[in-house]
């Protein structure tokens, strides 16, 4: 299979459209014939992964690069940054707001359900300059 | 399960998706804590939230759920029905609580969806 790159921009606070990246990505890996447990997996770890950018970072973009091997989701934004990774990766801590947590998100699950659900991920932030979050899931043949 | 069942069991309105009632739901959840559906169920479950934002019916069709039954009388606002239309994601209302919604449907033999590793 040749590379299939595909990008999407993300709106910071657009909870309106929140989410519609991560689906689209999950209609293109199903028509693309994979099966249900890698596409249930991706499409969770994106759709939480856009979630942040839409509640916590600035703007941002989602790609996407599959090959032979894996398919590979990059999500960047350019808002404030991760204080603290260790702490952001721990089950339950939030920095999120009221308005958040009325849509049922910032439970602090985000992250640790990306790691629980992706084949390796890494995130690279510094507060003041965005973050930038890389998941990876191996295409078993 | 079909959800013709869910529907009766639970004297739900069927606010959109009359024409897939046939469908086999294969557990329940309940949440309203979106994340915590996130961790991943099994396909086909049936989805109780009290939550009725535009996050539920993307939740749903990110963790390939079949329905949802929003509970205590809670009807989603016409922009979200139109969503779950555009998804073909079934949505039910039901006067019952969230607590009563889980009950009738477990005694009736749904039981809890499962979570995969």
């Amino acid at each position: 299979m040749s590379d299939i790159i595909k990008e999407f921009k993300i709106k910071a606070g657009d909870f309106d459209h929140a989410g519609e990246s991560s689906i689209e990505i999950r209609n293109t890996l199903k028509s693309l014939g994979f099966d249900a447990d890698i596409v249930q997996r991706v499409s969770i770890c994106v759709y939480e992964a856009e979630m942040n950018v839409v509640m916590h970072g600035g703007d941002g973009t989602i790609s996407m690069t599959v090959d032979d091997t894996a398919i590979v989701l990059e999500v960047k934004d350019d808002g404030p940054g991760i204080a603290d990774i260790n702490l952001a990766l721990t089950e339950g801590y939030t920095t999120a707001g009221e308005e958040v947590q009325q849509m049922g998100f910032g439970a602090g699950m985000g992250l640790p359900n990306i790691a629980k659900n992706s084949d390796h991920f890494d995130i690279v932030s510094q507060k003041g300059n965005g973050a930038c979050l890389t998941m990876r899931f191996r295409i078993h043949k | 399960m079909k959800l013709s069942d869910i529907k009766d069991i639970l004297k739900a309105d069927v606010i959109s998706g009359e024409d897939k009632l046939d469908i086999e739901v294969t557990g329940g959840a309940a949440s309203d804590l979106m994340s915590d559906l996130l961790r991943r169920p099994k396909e086909g479950a049936l989805l109780l939230t009290g939550l009725t934002s535009i996050q539920a019916v993307n939740t749903s069709v990110i963790a390939g759920m079949s329905a949802i039954v929003f509970v205590r009388g809670k009807r989603p606002d016409k922009a979200i029905i139109s969503h779950a239309k555009k998804h073909k994601i079934p949505i039910l209302s039901t006067p019952f609580n969230m607590y009563t919604s889980c009950g009738r449907l477990y005694a009736k033999g749904l039981k809890s969806i499962t979570w995969l590793p």
